[in-house]
């Protein structure tokens, strides 16, 4: 790169907008390649900004809410998991006047019981985990030098349905209609009528699972976005450490969601149609439940925790004023507490009566975990004495996190063994331990990513003075709230209940415990307040205005839509610290992509290990078929939630219908020439399929994640059978017991021909051979929905029934999915056929069906087990 | 992938060793709750499954060791040296193998925590 410093002469220095260059002005397709223009040419740079600025700005009006740019989706995001939280906070503030004094009755023990759930509910699934997936689709992108996220259509299409699930479950409290189970919601209390009357459970149930889905759609993004669109020469050694924490993070979302949905299928299942999955009385087991919801449960706390931590991470070197101490040792913390988390399930079942040996293996795990935990810890401390540190309002919060998490994770130690658990179980000794943890491990770090990253969003630094004043209430506020209860607990004051007596000693707890509960609050409305008051009159925070050394940074205040002025070479772990002259040449375009000749918008594409460029990927616009999906998505749950079948089935149709638009006009779609120049003589694809693409890695991703809910319906059926005397049960004297194995061996078949059909298609086409290929497609779409009707007629010719027992109900619940499965098979089938016919699809340009096969590997195997496990397995025993 | 006696390492054989440690820890629950399963009878013995669980240790400490001192023993022969920062794929290569050696100890260790309650415990209590 050049010595030649900014010249600020450049056009956006004089503050122009979009709206002052007029299309005919810029050109489009008829400017000459990156490589050839002279980047020290203001006129030169001035036009390419002019594209950029065009192709990247947000739409007008109205149309605003079409966005799909990581800029705005992500603010949304974030504000939206703000007002979520605020709400949960108010209920939670209900709690402590409700227990302030002994015998009040401020609120009935019905709206309580509502109150705490959506309280839990809220707090877990609308703000601890989208924030992170709202601050990630922000941060990621810049961290990364790249314009946008791989697919920002799919996290415009996450954040409408977190909205329009969030609002549905929280609204519910407004009607006296919150689910009241706790927000682990046991069954049978949750499950049965008797106990739970009304819609609670099923609010809470569909409207997470829709929430669930959005979750994983951001997993599949981050983990793309983070494998694939690094700027060229960011090896895995020079990633910033926030990129390292969203991918491992992704990575458990990716493992610990599906099984929660996996579970929220069976107990929907049982509460709309009296499948007998957790009723003891008919062969179920309510520890299913418990052991499915806790396999998301646990890790769904390192999910929380880690990203924040990753702010840290973020945070601390710029204020300690140098790199990192011991970035391996992160890398090490980070994966290894993503792994062992998931060995810590059943830590949350000690008391359940499951034998000594194997609370063991779970205490013992549990323990571990504080290994990685801490080393984390005494990485962050170990930078800190080795820099000289700037003391600010984000390194206040960080410090106030530090403490309050360590002591949290040390109550975790204590917990985490079993006789001490059977003391503190469900008291309030767990509610201090848990609210220790979250708020020390992420609220505080959330709370210094504010006021750390809010001059590069908000354009201005938020207020010293306040930000010590709010730190000092909160810090204060919140001991004072949550230290008394590890007391109370230890009284021995369960957790969750309404009201307790007098003269037992729990009065002056929870009176302190309330009175802090305020004073936390008060420091947290004044976080809100300096974010929202208006501040039209003070100065913009200069550029980089904590003298940070990561990408991010190079936001130019006041933000500009295109990310990046151009996509950076990065040589070092801080480039704005160790690379030489680094802003000036990203603003001067010297480096790739410094222009959007056509009028496209386009990110970099490189390699997994290396970061070599691969591809000019081109990425969609401002849709709103993404909320229509996502509207009529939302539909399908709430109607069901109110067993409105008719309307719930038109919806679905809808909702296949939007996404089926917003595939046909936003992906694989093909660009007008096959390469394009991207700057300093570099020619790159602009058009990839199979392993090198990023839909192929979304589909790999998105399958594994299906492939492990699958897993945990498959591990319900061996739950049944390791619990159960007998299982395939003695039931039905003299008649045949099971799906037979005619049928399904039929459906195995017919699965096998269809996967056949779809790899040949894939390859054929390749060849040239169109027709052929066609054939085939046209071919598997018959074939699998044929599969898919034996394998359901297996168990109806038999005639299980599944409210009888258990095993029918699981035989069901396993050929349903396959079924389902299969159909969403054949219908990709039919939409590769669609497109091979409406010339959308050739052999050079076959993302469709190269991905489209992937996805039958998975469903081959899917086929395979779950034949093997209803048919073949009970033959076995 | 390993090309005389070096591993070219990637985001797979980094996670390698905590993989090991999660199929151990399943296999060693999932084992003894089958063994214990429907837990009616808690004096079961349980003997077999310990077994069962020791050899499993044995391989997966075998396994974990291995993987331990072949990423270490490459990341010295090859002159391997914290804090990775340098720009090449040599250094990237090192960070890896640094990175597989820190994560094969943690592995270790946590597979050892996971023995600990097979060795001592005898029935289904």
């Amino acid at each position: 790169m050049s010595d030649v410093p900014l010249d600020q002469s450049a056009t956006r220095w004089a503050g122009k907008s979009d709206a002052e260059t007029a299309e005919a002005d810029l050109n489009f397709g008829n400017v000459p390649p990156a490589s050839e223009r002279d980047q020290d040419d203001p006129d030169v740079r001035a036009g390419q900004e002019a594209r950029l600025r065009h192709v990247w700005a947000e739409p007008k009006g109205w149309r605003y809410w079409s966005a799909v740019n990581n800029t705005e989706v992500g603010l949304w995001y974030t504000a939206t998991s703000f007002a979520f939280m605020l709400f949960a906070g108010v209920l939670g503030l209900m709690m402590r006047v409700q227990l302030s004094a002994p015998d009040n009755d401020f609120l009935t023990a019905s709206f309580y019981n509502q109150v705490y759930t959506l309280h839990g509910t809220v707090m877990m699934f609308l703000f601890a985990v989208p924030i992170f997936e709202a601050v990630a689709i922000i941060l990621l992108p810049q961290m990364l030098g790249a314009r946008d996220l791989p697919f920002p259509r799919l996290s415009a299409f996450g954040y409408w349905c977190f909205l329009i699930g969030g609002v549905f479950v929280c609204g519910s409290i407004f009607f006296g209609a919150a689910p009241e189970g706790g927000w682990f919601m046991y069954p049978p209390l949750t499950t049965q009528e008797r106990f739970s009357p009304g819609y609670g459970p099923d609010i809470w149930l569909l409207g997470l699972s829709f929430i669930e889905v959005a979750s994983i759609a951001a997993a599949v993004e981050l983990i793309v976005g983070t494998l694939k669109c690094r700027p060229p020469g960011m090896r895995l050694n020079l990633m910033p450490l926030y990129a390292w924490y969203v991918l491992v993070v992704a990575g458990m979302i990716l493992f610990a969601f599906p099984p929660l949905i996996a579970g929220d299928i069976l107990f929907e299942l049982e509460r709309l149609f009296n499948w007998p999955f957790f009723d003891p009385e008919r062969g179920g087991d309510p520890m299913l439940w418990q052991h499915l919801f806790w396999i998301f449960g646990h890790p769904e706390v390192y999910i929380v925790f880690l990203p924040a931590i990753a702010l840290l991470a973020m945070i601390i070197p710029t204020f300690a004023r140098r790199p990192i101490v011991g970035y391996s040792f992160i890398v090490l913390a980070a994966v290894g507490t993503g792994f062992l988390s998931f060995g810590l399930w059943v830590h949350h079942m000690f008391a359940t009566g499951l034998p000594a040996i194997s609370l063991g293996f779970f205490s013992a795990a549990s323990e571990a975990v504080a290994i990685p935990t801490a080393v984390q810890i005494f990485v962050f401390l170990a930078t800190l004495l080795a820099g000289r540190v700037i003391y600010s309002v984000p390194m206040l919060f960080v410090s106030g996190a530090l403490a309050i998490f360590v002591i949290g994770g040390l109550t975790g130690v204590m917990v985490a063994l079993a006789p001490f658990d059977w003391q503190a179980h469900d008291t309030y000794f767990v509610v201090a331990h848990l609210h220790y943890v979250l708020l020390g491990g992420m609220l505080f770090p959330v709370v210094a990513g504010v006021y750390y990253y809010w001059p590069m969003m908000g354009g201005r630094r938020l207020s010293d003075k306040l930000g010590k004043i709010a730190f000092w209430l909160m810090f204060i506020g919140f001991n004072t709230a949550f230290l008394p209860m590890h007391w109370s607990g230890l009284i021995g004051m369960p957790r969750r209940v309404w009201t307790y007596p007098a003269d037992i000693g729990l009065e002056l707890p929870n009176l302190i415990s309330s009175i802090g509960a305020f004073i936390f609050a008060a420091g947290f409305v004044t976080v809100v307040w300096d974010v929202l008051r208006p501040r039209k009159g003070e100065p913009y925070a200069e550029r980089n205005t904590w003298n940070a050394g990561t990408l991010e940074w190079l936001a130019e205040v006041p933000d500009e839509a295109w990310g990046v002025r151009s996509v950076p070479i990065v040589t070092s772990r801080y480039p704005l610290w160790q690379q030489k002259n680094f802003m000036a040449d990203v603003d001067m375009g010297r480096y790739y992509m410094p222009d959007a000749e056509e009028g496209m918008r386009e990110t970099m594409v490189t390699s997994v290990l290396d970061a070599e460029p691969l591809q000019c990927l081109r990425v969609p616009g401002p849709t709103f078929m993404t909320m229509w999906a996502a509207i009529f998505l939302g539909a399908v749950f709430i109607l069901a939630t109110f067993h409105l079948w008719t309307l719930t089935l038109i919806t679905a149709v809808f909702a296949v219908a939007a996404i089926l638009v917003w595939l046909w006009r936003g992906t694989a779609m093909q660009p007008e020439k096959a390469e394009k120049d991207v700057g300093l003589g570099l020619k790159l694809p602009l058009y990839k399929s199979g392993p090198q693409s990023v839909g192929w890695w979304a589909m790999f991703i998105t399958m594994t994640g299906d492939a492990t809910a699958f897993v945990s319906l498959i591990f319900g059926y061996f739950f049944y059978f390791t619990v159960s005397p007998v299982f395939p049960p003695p039931m039905m004297a003299g008649e045949e017991i099971g799906p037979g194995v005619l049928w399904p061996l039929v459906a195995l078949g017919l699965f096998a021909a269809s996967w056949l059909a779809a790899l040949l298609a894939r390859n054929t086409n390749s060849k040239g051979a169109v027709g052929t290929a066609r054939l085939l497609m046209g071919g598997g779409v018959v074939l699998s929905l044929a599969a898919s009707a034996a394998i359901l007629w297996g168990p109806y010719v038999t005639g299980l029934i599944p409210t009888v027992h258990v095993y029918p109900a699981t035989v069901w619940v396993l050929a349903i999915w396959t079924a389902c499965h299969g159909t969403a098979g054949a219908l990709m089938l039919a939409y590769c056929l669609a497109r091979s016919l409406a010339g959308r699809m050739t052999p050079t340009h076959d993302i469709d069906i190269v991905n489209v096969a992937l996805y039958w590997h998975f469903m081959a195997g899917t086929a395979l087990f779950t034949v093997a496990t209803i048919a073949l397995f009970p033959l076995a025993v | 992938m390993a090309i005389r006696n070096k591993t070219r390492d990637n985001l797979w054989t980094l996670i390698t060793t905590p993989t090991i440690w999660a199929v151990h820890f399943v296999l060693s629950y999932g084992s003894v709750a089958y063994g214990c399963a429907p837990n009616e009878n808690i004096f079961q013995g349980i003997g077999g499954y310990r077994i069962f669980v020791g050899g499993l240790t044995v391989v997966a400490l075998g396994a974990i060791g291995f993987l331990f001192f072949r990423a270490l023993g490459e990341w010295r022969r090859n002159g391997g040296r914290i804090p990775h920062e340098e720009d090449s794929v040599e250094v990237r290569e090192r960070f890896l193998e640094f990175s597989t050696v820190l994560l094969a100890g943690l592995s270790f260790i946590a597979v050892l925590y996971t023995a600990l309650p097979a060795a001592m415990m005898v029935d289904c209590r």
